[in-house]
């Protein structure tokens, strides 16, 4: 089958790849590319586990299609420390117990950081729309809106 | 429209650990050349918890700080055997056979300190800060380093154990029932308000209060944790979730997120938890698991709610306003019961 | 919004609050993994070359397996090979014959017939995912569809459809006499003869999906040594690994499993199917190979929480004593059986809840149907006869026109009181439970309520097993050869003498003494068993946060269960030692172990060979 040359910048780095055509974004993420933290939980756009950031904005990448991406910006959890450097999100996740089993933490993390990005200093209520699509089974989500809340009041839109 | 308050109240107990024993839990601990301790498992980490808390145990058996031990779970060439994580077993089986290899491995510890420092092994402690020292003569004392490295590399000593845990297996009675069914167990009572809203059948849970006894809270952010998400999955369970809705039929089974419901962050209850800690004889350090058990009560105290609010008693989960309404118009319309 | 204490006065003096790592809370060790990411999930496992495996799967209930035409789908593109029921070397197991517990009854893949909407018939293993699932559809089955049966009760009517011919009457057979697990203690029908109320109704337990984010998955690969590595998500590792030699007549020494850290779990990823089913993968094509659930085949095909139906009888008196109380169970176990009639056993240890009751009795049936097979999860076994019991209470309380949470502390199980399994209760702490929710709930309850403890009151007239009354009704086979019809449990036609208890089990000692904990270092201050009787053996320090309560009337005592025919309480289980676990002598069983049902060989897991 012939591929597709894929170009996009992916947490600061250019990535060039060939992608099958129809390839969803968290396949050519994690099997192309080999950045491993989006996850799939679902691969039918309901749990939020493989949410990215496309040009700021969160997407669900099993849904996107690779080529849709070309020249555009994508940012995953793998790019969300600075270096040895927390960011804010991650530490209030860590200090507030806000994962368990941690497989719906990036795709957490993720949306809460295109909310922190544009609104600085969410209401209760705007953490929580912008988290409600993504699910979690272990948490019961108050110690993950807590934790937002918490980053947000440290800076959290660095 | 009428929006009806109500409070429901259920408590129960909860078996720890596989029933009628038989599930050994295995453990190896070892220490790194400068007293660093390394304990392997083939527990599982479901996100329970299960390497934090058998890190503690590891480190209180020992007698170091927490930070000196990891815990590694299951790789099957180098962590011993284990039954797996399930019934509530893995902090009462697993972390039993974590204290027996940490035992041991603080016995050689406290034999290689004493060499050193030339006194009875009987007459040292530790301080957990990495430290072993004379009791009641704090100053004449060596770090768990250099005992460790004395161990290796003078005194040709490990500093390693081995734990096994097992209830052995027994049965049940077929003519009674008899049974050692299990060696502790954890409690709940939990109270649940609602509003049930007699127009829509719908139902929102709008506070708990709990008490959970756990036998000891080993770490009390892990056992909030459970708790929280305990008692989530439980109003889950009470009022949403079923992969057959039509239960014995299989019809409209769901089979995505979008049809198989679960409440979201919008729907978070305001839950007010008092933990007990009663310790059970043969559990580590008394703790009890209370991963299992959290969610137990939140599913009947939800349904005596709901009668207490509109006296339709909801006996089929779950209690779905289709089911709620049906039984409202059954009675002819609400009948509050009082309570609220 | 939430808020959490923690009740230090209470029971404090039995423990020790004054250990250095325990009690702190301390920082999860997987967290950093967590929020960067790079915790190491199954799938994080990278391959070059990875196939993909996904299974074709029964669109009917109940349907006999005519013909599979595999040859369009082998010729599919990206197709490395189709694999069938015939490439299973081993193709039968039960989860629980690791431990000796039930018979092989479950194909890996179906081959004769299918016995629930979603079986697996054959796999594909293609380079692509997308590639395997175009070829699954293509796979060709005829079947001869058959009649169904869904419902629990229904299966066990005589004229039911046989699901499995390994259990022809639809029911597990326990102890190779019964169709059910019976639990006799005391008599049901004097105590309902003397009740002032009965109150009767049935629950209904909804099957329930464990939707973990992560679906269940695997892959597996050759690895050197001629041995095959297996990254999973498995809850039970060496479950897994030993259904995997098993069900593959592969030496357990040739598997090397990775896991350790699962997505969620809630008791979904116990059953081991997706294990032997990728290395089964890795062993037909000698390369890396992906078997993984997609959420519709978690949901519908993964076995959920099994459906339970309970129905309850309660003999009441006037004044809120329950004097006796009947449960039967029908567990819906689905087309095989999986954990679920070992879970019936935990259920019948469990009944009649937390509560002191001088007569119970219950039948519990575990029934197959044309289902997903359950499994387990969160407090499985216990949930639902949990909701059941919870609700019933309310509806005893309303018929005696009494507080529900009274009527709970009034007929709580406290320390020493005898258990309808036999054995003495220990470490209760129900009453406290409720009496610090009511407090926190501000749910009013009266003086003597607040008066009582789990350590008083129990024991003494509480402590004795009486006289019970048996039957041996519902023998294997009877019901479906329409013999016998009730589902309840049966007047007693025999009795077993009051006092009737064997010895308790308990933990193993240490194989070696350097194993022991120090009694000083365990944090719990058990200096003598819980004694039986309305003495305390140690009088709680008075808690400085409770519930302000006046002293007790001397006339308010918990009422003693009112044995038919009196026997002085059997002694307590083995007295503990001070420095737990219990030191008690080595364990030896009264009789061989069977775990109620006899199987001939021992578990194929130490070799990977089946022993026949």
């Amino acid at each position: 089958m012939p591929k597709t040359p894929l170009t996009f910048t992916l947490n600061d780095g250019e990535v060039a790849v060939f992608v099958d055509p129809g390839a969803s974004l968290i396949d050519v993420l994690r099997r192309g590319v080999g950045d491993l933290t989006p996850k799939q939980g679902c691969a039918q756009g309901t749990c939020g586990a493989c949410t990215v950031l496309i040009d700021g904005k969160p997407h669900l990448s099993c849904l996107t299609l690779a080529e849709t991406v070309e020249g555009r910006r994508i940012d995953t959890t793998a790019g969300l420390a600075g270096g040895p450097n927390l960011h804010p999100l991650q530490k209030a996740f860590m200090e507030g117990f806000s994962a368990q089993c941690g497989f719906c933490t990036s795709g957490m993390l993720m949306a809460s950081k295109a909310l922190l990005d544009r609104t600085p200093n969410p209401t209760r209520d705007e953490v929580i729309e912008a988290i409600s699509g993504n699910l979690c089974r272990c948490t019961g989500y108050e110690p993950i809106v807590d934790a937002i809340l918490s980053a947000a009041q440290q800076g959290g839109a660095r | 429209m009428t929006i009806h308050k109500g409070r429901g109240f259920a408590c129960i107990n909860y078996p720890i650990g596989m029933n009628l024993g038989g599930d050994p839990a295995q453990a190896l601990v070892h220490s790194t050349p400068d007293g660093k301790f390394m304990v392997a498992l083939s527990a599982i980490d479901l996100g329970q918890g299960m390497k934090s808390v058998t890190r503690q145990i590891a480190a209180e058996t020992i007698g170091v700080p927490v930070e000196d031990v990891y815990v590694d779970t299951a790789d099957s060439d180098t962590g011993p055997h284990d039954m797996g994580s399930f019934a509530s077993r893995g902090t009462h089986r697993v972390g039993n056979a974590v204290i027996r290899a940490s035992a041991e491995a603080r016995k050689q510890m406290m034999e290689a300190a004493a060499e050193e420092l030339e006194v009875n092994a009987a007459d040292l402690d530790t301080d957990g800060k990495g430290n072993i020292h004379v009791k009641g003569a704090p100053s004449r004392s060596i770090t768990v380093a250099e005992t460790a490295i004395a161990a290796q590399f003078k005194q040709g000593r490990t500093l390693a154990g081995r734990g096994i845990f097992l209830i052995p297996p027994s049965e049940a009675n077929p003519e009674t029932g008899e049974q050692t069914p299990v060696t502790c167990f954890a409690h709940a009572a939990l109270v649940v308000e609602v509003e049930v809203d007699d127009e829509t059948g719908d139902v929102e849970v709008t506070a708990i209060n709990s008490a959970y006894e756990v036998g000891r809270a080993l770490n009390p952010k892990l056992v909030e944790q459970q708790l929280i998400g305990g008692a989530w999955m439980g109003v889950s369970h009470a009022l949403y979730e079923t992969t057959e809705p039509y239960y014995p039929a299989r019809d409209h089974g769901p089979e995505d997120f979008n049809t198989y419901l679960m409440p979201g962050p919008g729907q978070i209850v305001p839950h007010h938890i008092a933990v007990l800690e009663r310790p059970a004889e043969d559990a580590p350090f008394g703790g009890k698991g209370p991963g299992e058990m959290c969610a137990n009560p939140v599913l009947p105290a939800v349904a005596n709610a709901v009668y207490n609010a509109v006296g339709v008693r909801c006996d089929r989960l779950p209690i779905t306003p289709e089911k709620v309404l049906r039984g409202i118009r059954a009675n002819g319309g609400a009948r509050p019961k009082g309570r609220a | 919004m939430t808020s959490i204490e923690f009740r230090k006065d209470l029971f404090a003096d039995e423990r020790d609050d004054t250990l250095k790592e325990i009690g702190k809370p301390t920082i999860r060790q997987d967290i950093l993994g967590h929020v960067t990411g790079r915790t190491p999930f199954y799938d994080d496992h990278q391959f070059d070359g990875l196939l993909h495996m996904r299974a074709v799967r029964s669109p009917h209930h109940h349907a006999e397996i005519r013909r599979i035409d595999i040859s369009a789908a082998e010729k599919m593109p990206g197709v490395r090979r189709v694999v069938t029921a015939k490439d299973v070397p081993n193709n039968l197991n039960t989860l629980l014959s690791l431990i000796n517990f039930g018979r092989d009854d479950e194909p890996l893949c179906a081959h004769d017939k299918v016995r629930y909407k979603g079986e697996t018939v054959a796999w594909v293993i293609a380079d692509t995912e997308r590639q395997a699932r175009d070829a699954c559809a293509a796979v060709r089955v005829d079947y001869s569809v058959l009649p169904h049966v869904l419902d629990v009760e229904e299966a066990l009517k005589p004229d039911a459809p046989v699901i499995n011919h390994i259990y022809p009457n639809n029911t597990f057979d326990y102890h190779d006499r019964y169709d059910h697990q019976k639990l006799r203690f005391g008599d049901v029908n004097a105590g309902f003869a003397r009740a002032d109320h009965i109150v009767e109704a049935e629950y209904q337990m909804s099957p329930i999906e464990q939707a973990p984010i992560e679906t269940c998955g695997a892959i597996a690969a050759p690895e050197t040594n001629d041995r095959f590595v297996c990254y999973t998500n498995t809850q039970a590792l060496f479950f897994s690994l030993g259904t995997t030699a098993k069900l593959l007549n592969i030496a357990s020494s040739r598997l090397h499993f990775i896991g350790g850290t699962a997505g969620g779990g809630f008791g979904g990823k116990v059953d081991s199917i997706v294990e032997p089913t990728a290395v089964l993968g890795a062993i037909l094509t000698g390369r890396p190979v992906r078997f993984a659930w997609d959420r519709a085949e978690e949901m519908q095909v993964g076995a959920p929480r099994g459906g339970e139906r309970w129905r309850i009888k309660d003999g009441v008196m006037r004044d809120g004593r329950i004097v006796a109380r009947e449960f039967s169970g029908f567990f819906d176990s689905g087309a095989y059986m999986r954990l679920s009639p070992y879970a019936i056993i935990k259920a019948t240890g469990h009944i009649p809840g937390p509560y002191t009751i001088p007569n119970v009795a219950s039948n519990v049936y575990c029934c197959v149907t044309n289902r997903t097979p359950a499994t387990a999860m969160r407090g499985f076994g216990i949930t639902a006869v949990d909701f059941a019991i919870e609700c019933h209470m309310d509806r005893v309380a309303e018929v005696v026109g009494m507080d529900p949470i009274e009527l709970r502390i009034l007929n709580a199980y406290r320390d020493g009181d005898m258990k309808a399994h036999r054995r003495a209760a220990k470490n209760t702490a129900l009453i406290e439970c409720c009496q610090v929710v009511a407090d926190k709930a501000n749910w009013p309850l009266s003086a003597e309520a607040r008066a009582q403890s789990s350590l008083r009151g129990g024991g003494g007239e509480r402590a004795a097993i009486p006289e019970t009354a048996t039957d041996t009704e519902g023998r294997i086979g009877e019901r479906r050869a329409g013999r016998v019809a009730s589902t309840a449990p049966a007047g007693g036609t025999g009795k077993i003498p009051a006092g009737t208890a064997s010895k308790g089990v308990s933990g193993v000692p240490v194989q070696n003494p350097d194993m022991q904990i120090d009694a000083d270092r365990i944090g719990h201050r058990m200096g003598a068993a819980p004694t039986p009787g309305p003495t305390p053996a140690r009088a709680p320090a008075p808690p400085p946060r409770a519930p302000a309560a006046p002293t007790p009337p001397a006339s308010y005592q918990p009422p003693p269960a009112p044995p038919a025919s009196y026997q002085p309480p059997p002694q307590p289980v083995a007295p503990p030692a001070a420095a737990p676990p219990a030191q008690t002598g080595p364990y030896t069983p009264a009789e061989p172990f069977s775990r109620g049902t006899k199987r001939p060989g021992t578990s194929p897991f130490t070799s990977g060979f089946r022993r026949r």
